[in-house]
């Protein structure tokens, strides 16, 4: 088993985003693997979600561990959980974390990933950490979010330069 | 130009590349300056060098150059460099790398920083890649965080603490005490991460658990305020009051419930209340129910409320999502052993899933109408399951053949019942299913005497219309063979009778030998069966023999060797064949002679006719047949001892009587796995036992020659009987000059080896 030994039952372990020809827009690890493991384990869902059929079922199985995707426009969004976990919520989850991005780049598109990309990593940390939900209303992350923008904002205003 | 055009300006210029080879050359122009940037040191730039950097990594290109950026990054007062700064060490730097310990003392300031956004920074990085010992490192400043900070610092605390915990176990006494006063937080936020953490903790150290015991009747209050609140818009999804909550709870719920009858009495009214309100119309109610249905599944709960939970499974069976259908069929997996009737009552249902698109549902379905098939049902389930077998994917085929095969082994109805199913499954999916299914078919068609006929009707009509599925070739040859009288005799109660002459058996069988669909080993069979039918046919004998001196000279050298056996057969030991080519007796599946698991080894080969082969193969046709006349003698020689073994039913000819009659009277008594047992003239023979799986043992014989001069003409043969472990060995050989021939008998192999038995393939 490739994935690592010292992870408990419960646990998301992966979340992915890629296009519909298999690019990788975002990966976020909560467990420790090699590179290795990670590049093989991205290719082999990528492939596994991208051949399934359009009305399919969300859920599928792949080694030990349960796989949720979902197609929103262009991107697929796709966790890694562990046998016991809740399919379902985690379908809530990853419909939440669209929600945010929607709300914070306004009409979110797969365009605004690829070049926002920290900003899609910054929304995602502010709404799970280590695989887990910190922040269960969504006013809550997007107000957090704002303030953390601004001030990264007072920032740039005091250098006179945008971020990055 | 502005340095954020910088970074999108890079990702556009990437993006527009038109080859791969383009992309790489792009890609290192831009390594080459954001080394050069990192270099320079400039405060300004830096930070948007690291995010050009992160960008690469994501294309899957290397960046370890970076890590030490990070750090700096991290470490500087600016709160824009440090949050990318941080995002870049969760990128770059895991556990594995060194560079992550540098970090540990930038967290441990940050994580006192006034600004409560540089401490969730801290806070998150250290959740998601701190290593055990900047976990241990910083602990005591999580556990702090933990009880004295606001609640947008403390829910994020409880997170790090759960990977603290994970990272760490014995850290948990640690958070214990914070964790329990955590629950009384308002804050959904803090309460999440609270049971979460719980949740850790009780997994982890039993006597937590029991602790945590107590606080059951509190995180029941919790749950029924959320259930019965009144709209709270800032944590309702779809009319459900907090559904990420709900649902952590209940599973928190579920590990203090499990095997403990006061926990689980105290829970009750709340899962019964939850079970019954919850609308689960959309995917966040039905998470929830979802959520529920495990956990009543798995504390002690009342019979009430587990039929409560089955029937909301079963309500699930009916819903138009499919992904609430196929999470309620894995959840019906779960307890079909246990709360078997209640699933049984769904059985239609499921068995209708069957034929849904999604190979998921399909899949989900035929576990659980497999574990479904009772002696009851047998006869309807198994028309739902041989009609999926020929619409499934393929991809479930190999299982489902299998399954159909356990069923109709446990629960079949009749043996006619259970030939038909085999054989239709041998036609439908004939080339999925396993090895040994020849091998128990057979068994089984020979355990059914009243119904040779029958089978051999059938199995002839369906050879005669398809002779590409291997298995089913092979079994059809094997009983015409055996059974070819009965075939010819053209009449038979169970099926319309048809004429069916020698020369039309004979063409099947030579279809099947010259067909290119047909495997070696198919050929085998055929040309062994086109040989028994000597014996059972009157008039195209000399057909037969013509057949079998043609594949004398058969490029496949298998073939090759039987049919010159067969050969010497009609030739020399005319006056055998008869006895030789006789019906099999009877193999009783349970018997010490007939199991799953099998004996191979180079040397040591079955022997239910007493042909044993010699171990050298390549020898001219001329020594084949010396060797079967010296085998013959090795097997049935005077230095035999009488008994025969019990099993064995008694044979009618006294030669075959003595041919079936094999090494009886040796005890086996356990030895080393690697034995010598032959030692003379320079030949060294050792035996070697290994164990391959449960099932498979390996035995080897080892020749080797001590002696400086070479041995030639070195000939082989070994004779096993059915019973029991002891085998016989002959050999001969020249060595310098002289023609040496010995005899040894292995009584005894290691202990392991005679605990299991050794199963034969028909010929």
């Amino acid at each position: 088993m490739i994935l690592s030994e010292d992870v408990f039952l419960l646990q998301m372990r992966f979340l992915l985003l890629f296009s519909r020809q298999g690019k990788l827009r975002l990966q976020k690890w909560f467990t420790a693997l090699s590179d290795r493991d990670k590049k093989k384990i991205i290719r082999d869902i990528t492939h596994l979600v991208l051949s399934r059929p359009p009305k399919a079922c969300n859920f599928l199985q792949w080694r030990d561990l349960k796989i949720v995707y979902r197609r929103y426009a262009s991107l697929y969004f796709c966790c890694g959980l562990d046998q016991e976990d809740n399919e379902l919520i985690t379908l809530e989850l990853l419909h939440r974390y669209v929600e945010l991005l929607d709300q914070n780049f306004g009409n979110v598109c797969e365009l605004d990933i690829i070049f926002n990309f920290e900003k899609a990593y910054f929304i995602l940390d502010e709404f799970v950490i280590c695989g887990e939900v910190q922040e269960t209303s969504k006013a809550s992350v997007a107000k957090s979010l704002e303030e953390a923008d601004s001030l990264q904002e007072t920032m740039e205003e005091y250098m006179s330069k945008p971020t990055y | 130009m502005s340095p954020s055009a910088r970074l999108q300006e890079m990702i556009r210029v990437i993006r527009s590349a038109r080859t791969q080879g383009e992309e790489r050359g792009i890609i290192q122009r831009e390594c080459a300056e954001i080394r050069a940037q990192f270099r320079q040191g400039d405060n300004g730039v830096r930070s948007h060098s690291l995010a050009k950097l992160l960008y690469v990594h994501m294309l899957g290109y290397p960046a370890h150059f970076g890590q030490m950026e990070c750090v700096r990054l991290i470490a500087s007062p600016r709160y824009n460099e440090k949050r990318i700064g941080y995002l870049g060490a969760m990128m770059l730097l895991d556990e594995k790398q060194d560079a992550s310990l540098l970090i540990t003392n930038s967290i441990k300031n940050d994580l006192c920083h006034s600004s409560q956004y540089v401490q969730s920074l801290a806070l998150c990085t250290l959740g998601c890649m701190g290593s055990a010992e900047m976990c241990r490192d910083l602990a005591p400043e999580i556990e702090r965080l933990l009880r004295a900070s606001n609640s947008y610092i403390k829910k994020k605390a409880t997170l790090c603490a759960v990977h603290i915990i994970r990272k760490v176990p014995e850290l948990g006494e640690l958070f214990t005490p914070s964790a329990r006063s955590l629950l009384s937080e308002k804050n959904h936020g803090v309460l999440h991460g609270a049971v979460v953490l719980i949740t850790q903790l009780c997994e982890r150290n039993p006597d937590t658990l029991g602790q945590f015991r107590k606080a059951v009747p509190e995180l029941v209050q919790i749950m029924r305020s959320l259930v019965t609140s009144s709209y709270s818009p800032e944590h309702n999804i779809a009319g459900i009051s907090d559904p990420f909550l709900q649902v952590r709870i209940l599973r928190l719920l579920r590990i203090l419930g499990h095997n403990n009858d006061s926990a689980s009495e105290a829970m009750n009214d709340l899962l019964a209340q939850v079970a019954t309100n919850t609308d689960s119309s959309k995917t966040a109610g039905s998470a929830v129910l979802y959520e529920t249905v495990l956990t009543i599944m798995d504390i002690n709960s009342e019979s009430g409320l587990r039929v409560l939970a089955v029937n909301i499974l079963g309500r699930f069976l009916l819903n138009n999502d499919r992904n609430i259908r196929y999470i309620s069929m894995t959840s019906l997996q779960k307890i079909v052993q246990t709360d078997h009737n209640a699933v049984q009552r769904h059985r239609g249902t499921i068995v209708d899933c069957l034929k849904d698109q999604d190979t998921s549902v399909k899949r989900r379905a035929l576990d659980l109408s497999l574990a479904l098939v009772s002696a009851v049902n047998i006869r309807s389930m198994m028309k739902e399951l041989l009609i999926f077998l020929s619409t499934c994917p393929p991809e479930l085929r190999s299982q489902t053949a299998s399954g159909i095969f356990n069923a109709a082994e446990r629960y079949a109805p009749s043996k006619r019942w259970h030939i038909d199913t085999i054989m239709h499954v041998l036609t439908t999916a004939g080339g999925d299913v396993r090895d040994e299914t020849v091998p128990n078919l057979i068994q089984l068609i020979t355990a059914t005497s009243e119904l040779h006929c029958y089978t051999v009707h059938k199995l002839y009509r369906a050879l005669l219309k398809d002779i590409s599925h291997q298995s089913l070739v092979q079994v059809a040859c094997w009983c015409i063979g055996e059974y070819g009288d009965l075939l010819l005799k053209g009449e038979c109660e169970e099926i319309e009778p048809v004429e069916v002459t020698e020369d039309d058996v004979l063409d099947a069988l030579e279809t099947v030998l010259q067909s290119h669909m047909s495997s070696p080993a198919t050929r085998g069979f055929a040309l062994t069966a086109t040989m028994k039918l000597s014996t059972r046919i009157t008039d195209n004998v000399d057909r037969i023999r013509s057949i079998v001196s043609i594949y004398g000279s058969c490029i496949d050298l298998e073939l090759q060797q039987r049919a010159v056996e067969y050969n010497a057969l009609f030739k020399k030991y005319d006056h055998m064949r008869a006895a030789v080519l006789e019906r099999m007796p009877v193999m009783d599946k349970n018997s010490p002679g007939h199991t799953n698991g099998d004996i191979s080894g180079e040397l040591i080969k079955e022997s239910e006719t007493s042909k044993s082969k010699p171990a050298e193969t390549g020898f001219p046709s001329e020594s084949a047949s010396q060797k079967v006349c010296d085998l013959l003698d090795l097997l049935g020689g005077p230095d035999t001892p009488s008994p025969a073994p019990a099993i064995t039913p008694p044979t009618t000819n006294s030669s075959a009587g003595d041919l079936l009659d094999l090494l009886g009277g040796l005890e086996p008594t356990p030895v080393v796995p690697n034995l010598t047992v032959y030692e003379k003239n320079g030949l060294t023979l050792k035996l070697q036992c290994d164990r391959q799986t449960e099932t498979d043992v390996t035995v080897t014989l080892i020749g080797s020659n001590s002696s400086l001069s070479d041995i030639t003409n070195f000939t082989l043969q070994a004779a096993v009987p059915k019973v029991s472990l002891k085998m016989r060995v002959r050999m001969s050989f020249s060595h310098q000059g002289t023609l040496c021939q010995d005899t040894v008998q292995i009584d005894s192999f290691p202990s392991d080896v005679l605990n299991f038995q050794p199963s034969f393939s028909p010929l």
